[in-house]
Order: C-alpha cells, then sequence, then structure tokens
C-alpha cells in the first residue's frame, strides 16, 4: 500500500489526478476495517488529514458551508449546526461510538455512500449540495443525485468532495430525526428517517420533506408523498393515504440486520406519528 | 469481604500478557485453512502454482504424529479433516509464515475440491442422535387424569455467541528436551494436555499446558481451545519453531463453539387452583456436527428442564441430535438457560389459562426444604427459592410497578407501552450427577521455604475472579491478611489438577478443597506451636505443602442408568423482576429497571458476586433481546460486532443486586456456585414483562422488533 499525504488543497486535488483510482482517505473508519480485512492492499492511499482548510465550517452567504473533513462530532457540536440544522446534529451524534465520531467526516460519510449512512436523510431533507473539484473543474452536486448504489456515488474519477452547502430555511412547524437501530450504542440503522413540515396558517400543508435510509440500497426522499400533501390537511384520512403511498417511494429489503417487512412498517409508522 | 481483583491492576495498567502479546523468537504466524461447504467428500487441495510458497510450512491431517481425533467425550471430531468434511469451517490445514500479513495471504491460495452431498441443516430433520435421556417420576397419565386443565406450548431458544473479548489464541513451541509447551487463552489447561497426549504420543510429563492471561470465557474456552492447541502443536513440530495461532474476530465467530439451540415442548396439567399434577416436556437440541460436549449439554439442559417446581408426575425426554453447521460447546449456563426460558415462560402461560395470578402459581408450587426433584432428589438443605422471589418482589415493589405500568398503557397518547415480568430460576452447582466423584479434583496450599503462601489449582482466572476468591478462601481459613496469599499460575507442570473451570464450580468445590488444605496446614502449623496472629516471620523455613482430593459426600446418590437421584450437592436460586417499555412505533424494546434476587449459599465476597450478577443479566439481556446468529449455508452468516448485536453500557438498565444466602454445609463457608445461575433468570423474565406491556405471547428469543411486529399483525390489530 502507498500512501501520499498532500499538504494543500492543490496538491491533493493534482495527486488525485496523477494516481487514477487511488483511494481519498479522510477519517478513515470505513477504511481502516477493509485494510484490516485485507482488502486495501496494493492500492494507493491519498490521506487527506492535513488539508486543515476542509475542515472548517463556516457561513457562506444564504448557506452554511461544512467543509467535507469537519467531524460528526464538529458538526454534533457546532452551534448554527445545533441551532439551523438540528436533524443533521442528531444524526452525527449516533453515528458509531465516540471515537468513530471523532474520526469519521461527513465527506467520507457521503464518499462512502453506505445505506445505512446516518447523515444521508438529514441532509436529504435540508437539501444539501456537494460540491466537487478535480483537476478540471469544480461542479456543484444535489445530494440526492449523488448517491447510485451501494457504495456507488455519481462522482467522477479524479473529484474529491471538497466541502458541504447547507442552505437556510425557514424554521419548520415540525422535524423529526429517528434512528431505528435497536442497539442503543454503536448500532447501524435498520431505517433511519429525517422530516421537515411546513404548516400554513390554515393548518394546510405548505411543504413536506421526508427521507429515509438503511432502507434499501440508497438514502431516498419520497417524493410521491411529499407532492401527494402538498397543500392538504394532514387529517387521519389524508394521513392514512399518504402513508400508503410510501411503498412508491422507497423498495425496503431483507438483509443481516433486519427485514424489509419490518422497515415498511416502521417507516410507516414513524411517518404517520409525523403528521398526524 | 468485598477485596480487590488480585490481578486487576496488572490487567488495568497493561503489564497483564495475553497470548498475543507474547513475543517469541523465529515465530511462525499460523492460519487455518477452513471447508467452505457444509458437507462434502474432499476431492483434491490444490495449492496455486502461481503463488510464492517459499517460507510457508503447511500441516496436513497428514502429519500427525498419533491419533486425528480431538478427544473429549467421544473421538469424532477430527484435528484436520482427511476424507470428508462436515460442517462449513470446518479446519484442513494449518499454515504458517514468519508475516503474518503473508500466512493470510497464502491461505487464500489453497483451494479445496469437493464431491458435494447433501447437508442436514434442520435438527428437526436429522436422523443422527448423539445422545438422548429420559427422566420418569410418578405416574405421569394418572397426573393427566387429574387435571382440570392442560396447557401445552412450544418454544425456541436460539445460538448465542459468547463474545469473550479476547479472542481464541495459543501458542506452541517443543524445547530442546522433547517438551511440547503450549501457551494460551484457556479455561482447562488439562483438557488441553488430555486431548493432545493421543495426538502427539510422548510421555505425559514431556507436554506443559500453561495458561496465558484470558480475556473471558464464559465456555467458549472450554473444550475449543483443545483443537486450536492441537493446530499450533502440529505446525511448530513440523516447522520446528514456535508457532503463534491467533483468530480474528470473524473467524472467531463463525468456527467456535456457540449456544446450543433448542426446540422445547411443554405439555402441563394442572389444578384450577394451581397445582401442577403433571409436567410432559420434551427437549430437542441441535448440537452441530460433532459431539463435543453435547450429551452433557442436554442432561444439564433436561436436568433444570421442569423448573424450581415439585410436580409429582414427570416426564422429561431430551435428545441432541447432528446437523452440518459448526459444532455448539459450552456456554455459561450449558443447557440450562434453554430449557429455564421455556419452563418459566409455561408458568406464565399457565397462569394466564387459568386466569390466576402467575407469582400465586409460582408460589404455590416453588422447591421449599423437603421438595422432590423430577429425579427423586430430596432438598434437604441449602433452598432459598422462596427467599429470592419474596426479596425480589418486596425490593422490587412489583404491584405497584405493575399497577403504574397499566395505568400508563391506558394513555392512548402515550408513546410506548409498559409491563413488568418475574422469573424464578434454580441452577445445580457443580458437576451433574457422579462428574465430581470421577473428576476426583486435586488443589493445595503450600509454604515455601521463604513464607510464601502459595495456593496450588489448575483452575483458571479467566475475567471472573478465581484468583481473588480462591486467596480469600485460603486468606479466611488461614486467618492472615489477603494480600499474603499467591495464587500459582495454572501450568500442568506446577499445579494439580483441580478440574476444569467451568460449571461453576470453582468457588464451590475447589475451594472446598484449599479450605480444607488450608484447616490442615493450621493445624500442623498450631501443632509446631505457632501462635496466631500469623507473622511472615514464624512460617519462614516451614516448608508445608498439602494437597486434598474430592471426595464423594456421603450422602448422595446418583444412578447415571436411569437418571434418579441426587443429580446436584446443591442448587441456587434466583428471582428477577424486569419492567419493560415497548415503543409503539418502532416494537423496540427498552429495559427500564432490573431487580433480582440470587441465593448464593454464602457470597464470600460481595463484590465479586454481584460482578457476577450484573454480567450475567447483561448476557441474558443480549440473549433475550438482541444476539440473533443469522445462518446461510449452514454458517454464521454475521459474524462481525456491528451485525451481530451484543448490548453496551447504553442498553444496560439499572439492576439492583439481593444477595440472599441460604448457606450449603459442603461449599466453603456455605457458598454455592455463582457463575451461571445469573445467565438463566432475564430472558423469561424480560419475555414475560413484554407480554403484560403488549398482550402478545411470544415464544422464541431473542425477542426482536421485528418478531414482536410480526406477532402484532399475526393476530387481531391492537389499538395504538
Amino acid at each position: 500500500m502507498k500512501v501520499v499525504r498532500p499538504g494543500t488543497a492543490t496538491e491533493a486535488i493534482e495527486l488525485t489526478a496523477r494516481f487514477d483510482g487511488a483511494v481519498p482517505l479522510a477519517g478513515g473508519t470505513d477504511f481502516m476495517v477493509s485494510w484490516n480485512a485485507g482488502e486495501a492492499n496494493g492500492l494507493t492511499v491519498i490521506d487527506l488529514s492535513r488539508l486543515s482548510s476542509w475542515r472548517r465550517i463556516r457561513e457562506a452567504g444564504r448557506t452554511l458551508r461544512v467543509g467535507s473533513l469537519a467531524t460528526h462530532w464538529q458538526l454534533q457540536s457546532h452551534d448554527v449546526v445545533r441551532r439551523r440544522f438540528p436533524l443533521l446534529a442528531q444524526a452525527c451524534a449516533t453515528i458509531g461510538g465516540r471515537q468513530i465520531q471523532t474520526r469519521g467526516t461527513i465527506g467520507g460519510n457521503i464518499a462512502n455512500a453506505s445505506p445505512a449512512g446516518d447523515t444521508f436523510p438529514p441532509l436529504l431533507v435540508y437539501d444539501a449540495r456537494v460540491r466537487l473539484v478535480s483537476s478540471a473543474r469544480r461542479r456543484g452536486m444535489a445530494i440526492r443525485d449523488v448517491f447510485v448504489g451501494v457504495k456507488r456515488t455519481a462522482l467522477e474519477r479524479g473529484e474529491l468532495i471538497e466541502s458541504i452547502d447547507l442552505p437556510y430555511h425557514r424554521s419548520p412547524s415540525r422535524a423529526l430525526f429517528r434512528k431505528v437501530g435497536t442497539r442503543k450504542a454503536s448500532a447501524i440503522s435498520k431505517t433511519v428517517a429525517a422530516g421537515l413540515l411546513w404548516l400554513r396558517r390554515d393548518g394546510r400543508i405548505r411543504e413536506l420533506r421526508f427521507a429515509l435510509g438503511s432502507m434499501a440500497v440508497t438514502a431516498r426522499r419520497l417524493e410521491t408523498v411529499e407532492s401527494f400533501l402538498r397543500g392538504k390537511k394532514p387529517t387521519r384520512r389524508v394521513v392514512d393515504e399518504a402513508v400508503s403511498l410510501l411503498e412508491r417511494d422507497v423498495d425496503p429489503i431483507d438483509d443481516l440486520r433486519s427485514t424489509a417487512r419490518y422497515r415498511l412498517e416502521v417507516s410507516r409508522n414513524l411517518l404517520r406519528s409525523f403528521l398526524l | 469481604m468485598r477485596s480487590r481483583r488480585k490481578e486487576g491492576p496488572e490487567k488495568l495498567t497493561g503489564v497483564a500478557k495475553y497470548i498475543d502479546d507474547f513475543r517469541f523468537q523465529d515465530v511462525l504466524h499460523a492460519v487455518t485453512v477452513r471447508a467452505t461447504v457444509p458437507r462434502g467428500r474432499i476431492k483434491q487441495i490444490h495449492f496455486d502454482p502461481s503463488f510464492d510458497w517459499t517460507g510457508v510450512v503447511v500441516a496436513t491431517a497428514d502429519d500427525i504424529p498419533g491419533e486425528n481425533t480431538v478427544l473429549l467425550i467421544e473421538r469424532d471430531q477430527p484435528v484436520l479433516a482427511r476424507d470428508e468434511v462436515r460442517h462449513v469451517e470446518e479446519p484442513l490445514l494449518v499454515l504458517g509464515h514468519p508475516d503474518r500479513a503473508m500466512a493470510y495471504d497464502a491461505s487464500k491460495h489453497v483451494r479445496i475440491d469437493y464431491d458435494p452431498l447433501e447437508p442436514v441443516l434442520d435438527p428437526e430433520r436429522s436422523s443422527t442422535v448423539f445422545k438422548s435421556f429420559e427422566i420418569q417420576k410418578g405416574d405421569l397419565e394418572a397426573g393427566f387424569a387429574e387435571a382440570d386443565a392442560i396447557v401445552e406450548e412450544e418454544y425456541r431458544v436460539p445460538h448465542q455467541e459468547q463474545a469473550y473479548i479476547e479472542t481464541n489464541g495459543i501458542a506452541a513451541w517443543e524445547e530442546s528436551d522433547g517438551t511440547l509447551v503450549v501457551l494460551g487463552s484457556m479455561q482447562c489447561p488439562y483438557y488441553v494436555h488430555k486431548a493432545l497426549l493421543p495426538i502427539f504420543p510422548r510421555d505425559p510429563g514431556k507436554i506443559r499446558v500453561i495458561q496465558a492471561a484470558t480475556g473471558g470465557g464464559f465456555g467458549g474456552k472450554e473444550e475449543y481451545p483443545n483443537i486450536i492447541a492441537a493446530h499450533a502443536a502440529l505446525l511448530a513440530l513440523k516447522a520446528k519453531r514456535p508457532v503463534k495461532l491467533v483468530y480474528d474476530r470473524h473467524e472467531d465467530m463463525r468456527a467456535t463453539t456457540k449456544r446450543h439451540p433448542a426446540r422445547i415442548r411443554h405439555r402441563t396439567g394442572v389444578r384450577r387452583d394451581g397445582t401442577l399434577v403433571a409436567q410432559d416436556i420434551d427437549v430437542l437440541m441441535d448440537g452441530g456436527a460433532y459431539i463435543t460436549l453435547s450429551p452433557v449439554v442436554l442432561s444439564r439442559g433436561i436436568l433444570h428442564a421442569s423448573g424450581p417446581y415439585e410436580c409429582p408426575n414427570v416426564r422429561i425426554r431430551g435428545r441432541v441430535v447432528a446437523t452440518n453447521t459448526p459444532p455448539n460447546g459450552a456456554f455459561r449456563g450449558f443447557g440450562a438457560p434453554q430449557t429455564l426460558f421455556a419452563a418459566e415462560l409455561h408458568m406464565e402461560k399457565i397462569a394466564k389459562t387459568l386466569g390466576i395470578d402467575s407469582v400465586a402459581l409460582r408460589r404455590k408450587n416453588l422447591f421449599r426444604l423437603g421438595s422432590t426433584t423430577a429425579t427423586g432428589q430430596v432438598l434437604r438443605e441449602s433452598v432459598g427459592a422462596r427467599q429470592t422471589l419474596d426479596r425480589a418482589l418486596e425490593k422490587s415493589q412489583y404491584s405497584r410497578r405493575k399497577k403504574a405500568a397499566a395505568r400508563w398503557n391506558r394513555v392512548r397518547k402515550n408513546p410506548t407501552w409498559r409491563g413488568v415480568g418475574l422469573a424464578t430460576v434454580f441452577h445445580g452447582a457443580g458437576f451433574t450427577g457422579s462428574g465430581e466423584i470421577f473428576l476426583k479434583s486435586r488443589a493445595g496450599v503450600r509454604l515455601t521455604p521463604a513464607g510464601d503462601i502459595v495456593v496450588d489449582a489448575a483452575s483458571t482466572e479467566i475475567g471472573q475472579g478465581t484468583t481473588s476468591i480462591l486467596a480469600q478462601i485460603v486468606a479466611e481459613a488461614l486467618d492472615v491478611p489477603y494480600e499474603w496469599i499467591r495464587v500459582e499460575t495454572p501450568d500442568t507442570n506446577q499445579v494439580p489438577n483441580s478440574g476444569p473451570t467451568v460449571a461453576s464450580r470453582t468457588c464451590m468445590i475447589v475451594g472446598g478443597l484449599l479450605e480444607r488444605s488450608a484447616d490442615k496446614i493450621k493445624e500442623r502449623l498450631a501443632a509446631d506451636g505457632v501462635r496466631w496472629p500469623l507473622t511472615r516471620a514464624a512460617l519462614r523455613g516451614k516448608n508445608l505443602s498439602i494437597t486434598e482430593e474430592f471426595e464423594k459426600p456421603g450422602e448422595i446418590e446418583w444412578d447415571e442408568e436411569t437418571y434418579r437421584g441426587d443429580a446436584y450437592g446443591a442448587y441456587g436460586y434466583a428471582t428477577l423482576v424486569a419492567e419493560v417499555e415497548v415503543d409503539k412505533l418502532t416494537y423496540e424494546v427498552t429495559i427500564r429497571d432490573v431487580v433480582t434476587a440470587q441465593d448464593v449459599g454464602r457470597a464470600i465476597n460481595p463484590l465479586l458476586v454481584e460482578g457476577q450478577i450484573l454480567g450475567g443479566t447483561v448476557q441474558g439481556i443480549g440473549y433475550a433481546l438482541l444476539e440473533n446468529v443469522v445462518f446461510e449455508n449452514g454458517a454464521m452468516a454475521n459474524a462481525q460486532f456491528t451485525n451481530y448485536v451484543i448490548p453496551t453500557t447504553l442498553d444496560t438498565p439499572p439492576i439492583r443486586v439481593e444477595i440472599v444466602e441460604e448457606p450449603y454445609s459442603r461449599g466453603p463457608f456455605g457458598a454455592k456456585g455463582v457463575g451461571e445461575l445469573p445467565m438463566d433468570v432475564p430472558a423469561p423474565a424480560i419475555v414475560a414483562a413484554i407480554h403484560d406491556a403488549t398482550g402478545l405471547f411470544l415464544t422464541a428469543l431473542p425477542a426482536l422488533p421485528e418478531q414482536i411486529e410480526e406477532a402484532f399483525h399475526d393476530r387481531a390489530p391492537r389499538q395504538r
């Protein structure tokens, strides 16, 4: 295994271009597991730990710009994140244990694209944009376009995640983050839900954003349910109908950790109780 | 006395050496190559010609100088499979390389071709019965004829992984005088010694087995080290170099023994007032591919299958069968947690059927002094069953709590259902029946010329406090400070065979031998004119050594053929009250509170007893709610701690421990065993509490949220 340690972002971008197929290393919390299992033999690793500018969380106009190397610990203890993006702060506080939280990074979490990534539903409901950089260009991508499969992203070769932009929003009438992992710590989610709801003064739904993770290969927003509910009053009958639409947006799986049936039922319950 | 752990400071400061901490010159790191099919005939072993095999040493069944067998109860399990494999992960060869990563790499370049055979994975379909037993008491049919109601149910319990903090590991080498030395993580050095002898025939004195600091066992290091020691020794002899064989977690979880899964059927005749009149119990256990300790696990299982209740007419039948899965083996409780789960939950079912309170039902039938067990054993002393029940009810404020839960459940907007459940169990301390008589355990106390007091026993410290408790017993008997006592390292060249460190026997049996040894030393010193309080100076130059051997207690009678008589010298008793909360949205269960009262005869060190009870309770919570071995193709598919979920500190509820002391005349200072008892009681209490909370009667473990959700929808939907 070859390890290179760029000192600046420019150097990192150059090295990423030069070593085709190299693995960018952020917190390493997942990479070390595969390395230990001998799955990283022969790879080139680009250790990003010296890029301190990518660790910063700062305001940039109407967004909060979170450096890709910001750790889960940084995020959950950051004042603005806690106030304006509490679901993300809560998600970060449920990832692994304290050791993982202080090593693991938001950018690494996204690039790793685990189906069970706990930050993804909050990022999805906050309409986060991922800023990507390569030797050729810099571009932004909506978080919902990033995940394309199990541990697969839409990032192109040579692209690194520089930061994540979180647009500020009007404070919602209701917000929900719920991780269902059965164990109380160091659990991998069976289902993870994030929701934001804005109600109009007449009690009708102005906007609902609801996302589910750990259900299938990628985390998803419930687009059908969201548009169905727009402008409606969340009565029991309407909510029941919305809940019955949930299956159009997610296709849960059976795996080692849980069953499709359980995931679906729990997601329905979480959605129903959030709306009623 | 709440004295501190003898070995505690060394472990805390990192001075204690576990097997992977030892450095050896010219050592080879070994890796085991294992079967990938559940059943098949081995056609050929290929070594990839494109791989550089320089420096790799390979040992196969052909290198075994003696018998290719892992000696335990039977000789059915090979050290290395030669012609046929019977389970996934069965060892086929061991290879070593000076570089550990290279050894792993090499193991990936070995390919084995099989003629696959149809595996048996379902114990219900197995035609190979390793062992069966039947216990009979009274007249079963007459009992059922007297019954006002007959209550039937079937219960299932799963595999469970021991999850010790340190994985299995052994080092082996041959000394220049031809002594084969084995050092490692283990519970029973003399088991390893006995197993190695037929594989490597030589003078018994030329095999030396030493225990390294051991990071937990829970039974998982009772018999398995026999295999890993044989592998390490075989490669060491072939390579003529020291060999270190340490499993990683994934291999340890997939390949080594687990708790036997079981299916238990109860058919019980009961009078309207709750009096038991007939118990018909059928137990089926899955032994896995080889016999290992299965007959003994089954034996303990059926001996506890009736629960701690007196019933005049009983039949208990049990069998353990073969499947093409990795062999199951010893695990804390050793068959009893399986059958007691069924027995205790069945009491809830009976109470529900009769419409009476399950506490009243238990109280009516619970063992008391003079009760006769299913094997016809009359309980003559040390029966604390009722005391544990009363104490747990009182300390938990059971009735008040149960009413509060019912009130909470009436409020529809509350996010959870709450419920309170309880269970009462017993656990035979020490080996079953004549086991201790066959063992003829020996342990002793020695005064060195320098005036040191040394305990000689092969009983191992595996985190449970052996070293401290044995030292404490000797200190108390000799009336000297605890700090004066040194406990010898379990090393077959140094210490007598005090028997295996299993079956909650160390304190009661080995402690008893040491108390007697110490008493004799005291007499001899007194006869020499030594006076108390003792001084170190008075001990100098005494050079005394006393070793005691286990003697059959006169009143104990056991018939191995008919399974009649005194199954155990004494039993421990425990009651546990659990309050749970079930989430209405996710069906996840949180334990709000646990109160447990346990009768241990006498708590020689209350701190250690409490430690055993707390640890056992948490392990029992894992068994009840979380731990789920997922099998695919006959082996564990979720062999990592990320997917095999054991409780963390945050999953641990407040646990209040009440120690009940009903002394046993033959235990040291009245002590009975405590190691396993705490493991038996949480699961049935927790599942009873889920029943109280939700009205769902779950009959299988673990009670995962997935199962609770399914149970909800299998019956008429309940309002939430």
